[in-house]
């Protein structure tokens, strides 16, 4: 049933209207959004990403195989653990080097650690204040204090795992190329142990409060693409697979995916080359994933109304709280079955060699190739993150959503709009890393 | 009254390879000799919650970032932020969606706002990626950098 505002527009023959957010809020780094409409279609919508590129791959060039964690960790304060992990996987893939166990079950609590960080800052201040009708955590907060302290308290304690482990807070310097440059006693991780309980009790309140929000009715037919592993949920290793048949090796990454740069954005689209848009995150992870996660994790997703597969985007919160509560148990139970590794990493020699890792990052899966030259020197470096492979398919929802809300005031529908690229995650920073910069000479 | 006894936290924000957004940071760095058992001194991305987590358990904070406000490069601003609001836009320099601004606002709701909390800005004009000061930045540093230390040490 059209409004009298609706009705009065179409008997004024407004048949354009352009919906524009010069900087989008609440997202990591600087975007904007412009949507044109006419009568009532969505002609054109464009997700701007204007932050400036940062040629990280450039700069590469040259360094040391063994600084390329502690360069690329420096892409994203809110995930660098994530490329850190994705470069010192890729470096021991082109070296031949596999990790000793125990130190493989100390990535994964970096990890975890990480993914707690990351989606309990999404979830409660910058996605809960759109379901919630307010404009910012700042003012939720006034309303709902008690959630708001259970949110900071919870990423605390993702916060403290990165912090001992990977020796601080932001950008930590622990990760090293065959392991860790220095590894704890069990003791050492006592404090930790006491925190993640409580924080394990927390994310199970998470999951039941995110699951009583109000999502709107959108369901679409995506492709996820995401890491897959028989035994475990995916953090470090797997294949990539999708929902399409896709089931791949990290390194024929490129023979299936490809970037292309369009006008309107610094950070490179990313596609399929067979089929266009996909969808990487915690939702495609939860779709492709949902019998690697702890029973606790599966058991608190089913009791939150989610299915074994999800394809409402805005659910995403529901299942950021999920893979909190996962991560936060896979660290306890890394932590409660932990004895010291003999040895803090295994050795590498550099040699001349191609090596590829793909590994979930809070926002999805994230690609490093580097190619060495005999002294371990890098010659080429490429790296996809996320954010840039999620662009097309917020594109692709604005399309589709604008239509179904186009009775929403324009005030109304701009903030819809926002939450829906918000549904993402997107990290800005993250993805225009890596434009590359064609000088034509004459 | 004098409170001798105060526990003294000064937070340098910032980015060291974001040219002129280094402010923070190399006037915490000018400061490192007053580190005392009384006066702790820390660098800090700007990310919100862990300037929250950072300055519990300590009565008197001060912050010093950069900050792009629109006033002329290399201006200095001071506000007491236990007493009065911070601008939303006063740190738009940041890529911390939840940032100094936003910390201070949602401590102060919450009501986890240190007793005194000083804030210092130094107006920038290049957030570019390098690590080269404005000369009009590098010129604000001394005098900011002698402004906190007497603060910090007034009682």
């Amino acid at each position: 049933m059209p409004t009298p505002n609706r009705s009065a527009e179409k008997a004024n023959c407004m048949t354009k209207k352009t919906i524009k957010v010069d900087y989008l809020a609440r997202v990591e780094g600087e975007g904007g959004l412009y949507i044109k409409m006419k009568d009532d279609a969505v002609v054109d919508v464009k997700l701007k990403i204007f932050e400036p590129p940062r040629f990280f791959e450039g700069f590469l060039r040259g360094r040391d195989f063994k600084e390329a964690s502690d360069i690329t960790a420096r892409i994203c304060g809110i995930c660098p653990v994530a490329y850190q992990m994705s470069a010192v996987h890729a470096m021991e893939n082109a070296l031949g080097v596999k990790v000793d166990a125990p130190l493989r079950e100390l990535r994964r609590l970096l990890y975890c650690g990480e993914w707690i960080e990351s989606h309990t800052l999404h979830i409660y201040l910058l996605h809960a204040p759109d379901f919630l009708g307010y404009p910012d955590a700042i003012q939720m907060a006034k309303d709902h204090k008690e959630i708001v302290e259970r949110g900071l308290k919870l990423k605390k304690a993702g916060n403290q795992i990165v912090s001992f482990l990977g020796g601080r807070e932001i950008h930590p310097v622990n990760v090293r190329v065959g392991g860790f440059y220095k590894v704890f006693s069990k003791r050492d991780f006592e404090p930790l142990i006491e925190a993640l309980k409580w924080a394990r009790d927390a994310a199970l309140n998470t999951v039941r409060w995110t699951a009583k929000l109000p999502f709107p009715k959108f369901e679409q037919d995506y492709e996820f693409v995401a890491l897959h592993h028989p035994e475990e949920y995916p953090f470090n290793e797997g294949r990539i697979v999708s929902n399409r048949g896709l089931d791949i090796d990290c390194s024929e990454y490129e023979e299936h995916f490809q970037e292309t740069h369009v006008e309107h954005s610094n950070a490179l689209h990313s596609h399929l080359k067979e089929r266009g848009a996909y969808f990487v995150g915690p939702m495609a992870r939860y779709n492709l994933n949902f019998d690697q996660l702890s029973p606790m994790a599966r058991e608190a997703a089913l009791e939150a109304g989610l299915q074994k597969e999800c394809r409402n985007p805005f659910k995403s919160i529901i299942i950021r709280s999920v893979e909190t509560l996962y991560a936060c148990d896979e660290a306890l139970r890394v932590l409660e079955s932990y004895e010291k590794p003999e040895r803090p990493y295994v050795p590498v020699e550099p040699r001349e060699a191609t090596g590829f890792a793909c590994t979930e990052a809070p926002r999805g899966i994230l690609y490093h190739h580097y190619r060495l030259d005999n002294q371990g020197k890098i010659l080429d470096a490429k790296i996809v993150p996320p954010t840039s492979q999620n662009q097309k398919t917020i594109e692709d929802d604005l399309r589709k959503f604008v239509p179904q809300y186009i009775h929403l005031s324009q005030e109304e529908l701009t903030w819809q709009c926002e939450q829906a690229i918000r549904n993402y995650d997107p990290c800005i920073s993250c993805a225009t890393h890596f434009l590359k910069l064609d000088i034509e000479r004459t | 009254m004098s409170e001798p006894d105060l526990k003294s936290l000064i937070i340098g924000v910032g980015n060291l390879y974001r040219n002129d957004d280094a402010v923070g940071i190399l006037i915490v760095r000018k400061l490192n000799d007053m580190a005392s058992d009384r006066v702790s001194i820390i660098e800090q991305s700007g990310e919100g919650t862990s300037l929250m987590n950072a300055w519990k358990g300590y009565d008197r904070v001060c912050i010093v970032d950069a900050v792009s406000s629109g006033s002329p490069v290399g201006s200095i601003h001071c506000m007491d932020a236990s007493r009065e609001p911070v601008p939303s836009k006063f740190f738009s320099c940041s890529t911390h969606n939840f940032g100094v601004a936003e910390s201070i606002e949602l401590a102060r709701t919450l009501g986890q706002l240190p007793r005194q909390l000083l804030l210092y800005g130094v107006e920038g004009g290049n957030f570019q990626h390098g690590e080269i000061l404005s000369t009009e930045v590098e010129q604000a540093m001394e005098s900011v950098a002698g402004e906190i230390s007497q603060y910090v040490l007034s009682t």
